[in-house]
């Protein structure tokens, strides 16, 4: 087991604690790097959306984990990044310009939602957001002269240098990832700033961090601004994956989906918007192989424990239907987070953790070291 | 001037059926500090439950409605037992997941069972209006009004005048000190999920007959819902059924007069507005922080 010594506080706050980081994230880099030349093209596509979910993620969890300001609302801040996006295109501004505007424009927006909300607090605050999200869907949908309505905007191909970047080539995985690297990089930077700080304050007690001379109003503020800056950016990357927006696209389904990334993922830790994108998009992929494969293993084990053929086939046919049934994918869903937050209450990062904790202090490894301590005193009413 | 009171009357009814799912929640909220985002979805199970005995088996329209009512109860019981208790006194954003989570399965399940058409019941109320001068009312919707202001009745003075729902208040306020006073906190809190997934099967049913049932109508109204109880102040029961109502009446009137488009969004322009105001919504308690 290593020992980290720190002696002083920029030994605490380096963003790589040992060079075992630098190799391990560097090797991580590189398998990334030359995932195009290994993978198939629906794979690439699948870690393109990776990327961008994850980025969604990272924004997300600057507001909800480090915050602590739940927002049910995120899939508006997509969608004005994606509506700028393709707003400005027709007019043909340049890519990095448009990426940029998107950014700034649904940060300006999120610092806006972000006045009302410093008056709201857990459930109200939700709400208030889900309203939030509601009025931009209905806005999108009605705002027929920039928007097109429900018809949908088409989203060309990004034009940079000269070049058209095609939306399924490995240039627009590596922007998307440049992006994914940048936003980690950078939120990694402010979270080890008096900034990030004082959003840590903020979530873990208001009044406290207040009474500590945190504006707290002012960093709430910031918060909103910056994770929906971040879901802004997601939204001009999405937008050109997909080519095709439309107001559909950006239901309470999707911000709850973004919810879902966090929530997987584990809410204290970046890793944790990384891992909860991978499981939330890979989900879909999985399911499909289960839903083709897993009839046929299943009449096959029928089979070999001595059912005959018949009824093997019988089987086979039942487990299919079952598969293909309608809404069964919501079924899993709906599970899945629940198992999660009954079971793994620390996401997919704090099994990481754990697991890695397991073999370091082998035997000595106590399950209580990750128990959570129940608050039945408090009523949150009354914070 | 009709034209108002008609849209009036239809907007209350249309909040009653709001207020009676926003009830479901305060209900729950009030005893546990639990949001449960599943109401709408129990509010639709129960519709289910009583289209499967009145319409598929063709009991008694009464029968089949407590015969709902009593298989939700036990339903939402087996819910808070699953769901709920383990993670009882977690923060309350995992509850919320949770319950997002139960509404998931819940609506999947059901498309799965009863599939994903609109599904009818016939009730005593289906036809029939009552008409006053040249004002028309028909009887689902009174039935609607009537039977909020019964269930609302009925539930504060549950809440306000037995021992069971002092109990409730008490644990709420504090699960550990009420246990120490030695309510039975796990009881109760199991209690209160059944009477809140009665009263959702009670909106379920009334609410057949005006919208049909299928499967994501506890999403659609869920969320119409949520805003009602606060609107009203989250643990209110009037609260809910007013918040319920303004929404109704909001949504209805805006629908009239206003242009296409306005009806979806307008209660949530006026609940952002109030929240504004009053963060704790028109009647919730303003309570001091403590440290």
């Amino acid at each position: 087991m290593r020992f980290l010594f720190k002696t002083d506080y920029e030994d605490d706050i380096r963003l790589f604690p040992h060079s075992g980081y630098i190799y391990t994230y560097g090797l991580l880099l590189a398998v990334l790097l030359i995932a195009p030349y290994l993978l198939s093209s629906y794979l690439m596509s699948q870690l393109v959306f990776v990327c961008i979910y994850a980025t969604v993620g990272v924004g997300l969890m600057i507001l909800t984990g480090f915050t602590g300001q739940a927002s049910l609302g995120h899939a508006a801040f997509l969608a004005i990044g994606a509506y700028t996006a393709a707003y400005l295109q027709q007019y043909n501004v340049p890519f990095p310009v448009y990426f940029l505007a998107a950014g700034l424009l649904t940060g300006v927006v999120g610092a806006l939602v972000g006045f009302p909300a410093l008056r709201l607090q857990g459930i109200y605050l939700v709400i208030a957001t889900i309203s939030f999200a509601f009025i931009v869907e209905e806005i999108l949908a009605r705002w027929e002269s920039v928007t097109h309505g429900n018809e949908g905007m088409r989203v060309k191909t990004i034009q940079l240098l000269g070049n058209s970047v095609s939306r399924d080539g490995p240039v627009f995985y590596y922007l998307c990832l440049a992006v994914l690297v940048l936003t980690i990089v950078g939120t990694l930077n402010l979270l080890r700033s008096p900034t990030g700080r004082a959003f840590v304050a903020i979530r873990d007690s208001e009044t406290a961090a207040r009474s500590m001379g945190i504006n707290v109003a002012l960093y709430k503020v910031k918060s909103f601004a910056i994770s929906a800056a971040i879901t802004g950016f997601a939204g001009v990357l999405f937008a050109h994956k997909l080519s095709f927006i439309s107001p559909e696209m950006f239901t309470l389904q999707l911000s709850i989906e973004f919810i879902i990334v966090i929530l997987i993922g584990g809410t204290f830790s970046l890793h944790g918007a990384v891992l909860g994108a991978i499981f939330l998009v890979m989900i879909d992929p999985f399911l499909t192989y289960l839903k083709d494969d897993m009839p046929g293993v299943i009449a096959g084990v029928a089979a070999t424990f001595g059912a005959g053929t018949e009824r093997a086939a019988h089987i086979q046919d039942a487990v299919a239907a079952f598969a293909s049934a309608n809404g069964l994918k919501g079924a899993i869903y709906g599970i899945i987070i629940v198992v999660f937050v009954l079971f793994e209450p620390l996401g997919l990062y704090g099994r990481w953790l754990k697991i890695k904790l397991f073999f370091q202090l082998f035997p000595l490894y106590k399950r209580a070291t990750f128990k959570r301590q129940k608050i039945y005193v408090k009523s949150e009413r009354n914070r | 001037m009709l034209d108002f009171v008609q849209q009036l009357v239809s907007g209350i009814a249309l909040g009653c059926v709001y207020g009676l799912i926003a009830l479901g929640f305060v209900l729950v909220y009030k005893a546990t500090e639990v949001v449960n985002f599943a109401q709408g979805d129990l509010m639709m199970l129960g519709g289910f439950f009583a289209f499967t005995f009145i319409g598929l088996l063709g009991l008694n329209y009464w029968i089949g409605f407590a015969g709902a009512v009593i298989c939700m109860a036990l339903f939402g019981m087996l819910a808070e037992r699953v769901v709920v208790r383990p993670i009882l006194g977690y923060p309350q954003f995992s509850i919320i997941m949770a319950t997002i989570g139960l509404g998931y399965f819940l609506r999947s399940v059901t498309g799965m069972i009863w599939g994903t058409d609109d599904f009818k019941i016939e009730t005593p109320f289906s036809q029939g209006v009552l008409r006053i001068g040249s004002l028309v009312l028909a009887y689902d919707k009174l039935s609607v009004i009537a039977a909020t202001i019964i269930l609302c009745a009925l539930l504060y003075l549950f809440f306000n005048r037995t021992t069971l729902g002092t109990a409730m208040r008490a644990s709420s306020e504090n699960m550990l000190a009420a246990y120490y006073m030695g309510i039975p906190v796990k009881r109760v809190v199991s209690i209160v999920w059944a009477i809140s997934a009665a009263v959702a099967t009670c909106a379920g049913v009334l609410l057949a007959p005006i919208t049909f049932i299928h499967s994501n109508v506890g999403l659609v109204l869920g969320l119409k819902a949520f805003p009602a109880a606060v609107l009203g102040g989250f643990g209110s029961i009037p609260g809910a059924v007013v918040g319920g109502v303004l929404i109704g009446v909001i949504e209805s009137m805006a629908g009239f007069y206003l242009p296409q488009g306005w009806k979806d969004v307008a209660p949530y322009i006026v609940l952002l507005a109030v929240l504004l105001l009053k963060p704790e919504g028109l009647f919730g308690l303003h309570v001091r922080k403590k440290v």
